[in-house]
């Protein structure tokens, strides 16, 4: 009885605790809406912002945030992957494999402004590619690459024994068998990863800040050596450094609610393709 | 002390001194023993006696355990599988693998049968259908699922997906085939009808299988080796081990006094 009314107690505070997390986050997104849908208009998406951002539209920073995602991506995902392949099939396991994994668990944690620093330093500078989209891409892939190995590895790992050893046992090569019946199988996985690492990239401030982002630019960039605009520096720009915060405050709103709908958004569609492959390669 | 048997100069895999290690623990020790053309040779003995192990190492199956280690020869046909140079790749296909537990690809019946052509590089569709329904026939499966060969092979019974494997294995072409208690997950029905496709597939392949079912060993083999705790205790015909076995070890393990 005594029993019974302990797990009773322990699951009703894991309840609560349940309830007031997903409250809190409601809050959050409610307020959003809230305020940030009163300045949501076709001008306000599709126009360059004018007087500082204090009118017109954030339609630069909505494609320079897609730009810069798209290229940590790009970057990130067939490194982290390969890494992940090396890491877990090829890698002879030792005392070294073991401190790459800490280093990279450790990395996982560094916070973004060191990583922006970081790029600042070797992107920016030391390559010459200047404060630009490159940069800032290359600089949101090495702060989401741990998190994309981590998760590609576990993938890995996940695959059974007995499908490596089919393969094999059937005269495949190493690279065969995890081309043909080990990836197709952790794909979800790696999905998971890469999803985790796309809503980190999306919204960061620290790291564009110093490598890519600019606070207002007439043009939409024409290269990669180009700085471009992003939700997350608008949005900062405009909470805290605008010389009228007060009288923007919509429009930071506004700003708040497309950044949590992209991220969103990339995600979902993220997810379905998962879906997709989970489909295709259950087991 | 270990009996090897009858010696048949004409042998298709002859193992010579044979010790293995996983890490520090010694799993075999100074296995000799030759296995026949077309013959099917069972290894029995209780669990953990190396008989798994003693399998794998015909086909460098354990390779990919991390750790492990192997002492003195393995020659099929002659040739030291474990000398410089061996292509294992070549090894695997020539020597064909079913598992104890089926593990067919997450893939179409058909994709499992051709995996191992099409990795080989057989690219003609119509032949990789020819080879998909000879395996099949080989394996006793065609009547049963040539008009499903889209379907996901885990949609198969647990018999069924058996006798896909053994016809992914044979898909490959191998001469020797290797059986790792290839019966001992499934149901009375679905073992004698593996057992008979042994029976029918001793004509053409050289089968060595392990079981821990002495029943099976008596009736699906030729040659039977008793294991114990990492040693070959015997071998000889099957006839014989059964009747009148030379060790005291083989007859108690046999009359069940122990294992």
């Amino acid at each position: 009885m005594k029993q019974r009314s302990n797990g009773f107690l322990a699951i009703w505070a894991m309840r609560i605790i349940f309830y007031l997390l997903v409250s809190s986050v409601g809050i959050i997104v409610l307020d959003i809406l809230w305020k940030g849908l009163p300045s949501i208009s076709l001008s306000f998406l599709l126009d360059s912002p004018r007087r500082s951002g204090a009118e017109g539209g954030i339609f630069p920073a909505i494609v320079g945030t897609v730009y810069l995602v798209t290229g940590a991506i790009a970057a990130a995902l067939p490194l982290g992957i390969a890494s992940a392949v090396y890491l877990s099939e090829y890698a002879k396991q030792g005392l070294f494999t073991r401190w790459v994994r800490f280093a990279i668990i450790t990395l996982a944690g560094v916070p973004s402004v060191v990583f922006g620093l970081f790029g600042l330093g070797l992107f920016v500078i030391f390559l010459k590619f200047g404060a630009s989209v490159l940069a800032g891409s290359l600089t949101l892939a090495c702060m989401i690459l741990p998190t994309i190995i981590v998760a590609s590895e576990e993938a890995l790992q996940a695959v059974p024994r007995e499908l490596r050893e089919a393969s094999l046992a059937l005269g495949a090569t190493r690279w065969q068998t995890i081309w043909r019946s080990v990836l197709p199988y952790s794909v979800s996985g790696i999905m998971t990863g890469s999803i985790l690492g796309i809503g980190r990239a999306a919204g960061e401030t620290a790291p564009i800040l110093l490598t890519a982002a600019a606070f207002f630019l007439p043009n939409l960039p024409q290269s990669p050596f180009d700085q471009v605009m992003a939700l997350p520096y608008h949005l900062y720009i405009l909470a805290t450094q605008h010389p009228e915060a007060a009288k923007v405050r919509g429009m930071q709103y506004g700003t708040a609610l497309v950044l949590l709908v992209l991220v969103l958004g990339i995600n979902m569609a993220a997810i379905l393709l998962r879906g997709r492959f989970r489909k295709k390669y259950r087991w | 002390m270990v009996e090897t048997g009858e010696r048949t100069s004409d042998a298709k895999i002859v193992v010579e001194h044979l010790d293995f290690h996983y890490g520090s623990v010694q799993a075999l020790f100074d296995v000799c023993v030759e296995m026949a053309p077309r013959k099917v040779t069972a290894f029995i003995g209780p669990s953990g006696c190396g008989k798994s192990t003693f399998l794998r190492t015909l086909n460098r199956m354990n390779d990919i355990i991390p750790g492990t280690r192997v002492q003195g020869r393995v020659l099929i046909d002659g040739h030291d599988i474990y000398s410089n140079g061996t292509d294992v790749v070549a090894l695997r296909r020539s020597v064909g693998m079913v598992f104890q537990k089926s593990n067919p690809f997450p893939k179409s019946i058909f994709e499992n049968v051709v995996y191992g052509p099409r990795i080989h590089g057989e690219k003609n569709s119509a032949r990789l259908r020819e080879i998909a329904e000879q395996s099949l026939q080989r394996a006793g499966l065609w009547a049963e699922v040539k008009d499903r060969l889209d379907q996901n092979a885990l949609s198969l019974s647990g018999g069924q997906q058996q006798r896909l494997c053994i016809a992914r294995a044979l898909a490959v072409g191998p001469e020797i085939l290797l059986m790792d208690e290839p019966a001992s997950a499934l149901d009375p029905r679905s073992t004698a009808r593996i057992e008979d496709l042994i029976g029918e597939l001793r004509e053409d392949y050289t089968i060595v299988i392990v079981t821990h079912n002495m029943q099976q060993a008596a009736r699906v083999s030729d040659f039977t080796a008793f294991f114990y705790e990492g040693h070959l205790v015997e071998f000889g015909e099957t006839q014989q081990i059964f009747t009148m076995p030379k060790k005291k070890q083989t007859e108690d393990y046999i009359t069940g006094r122990f294992g």
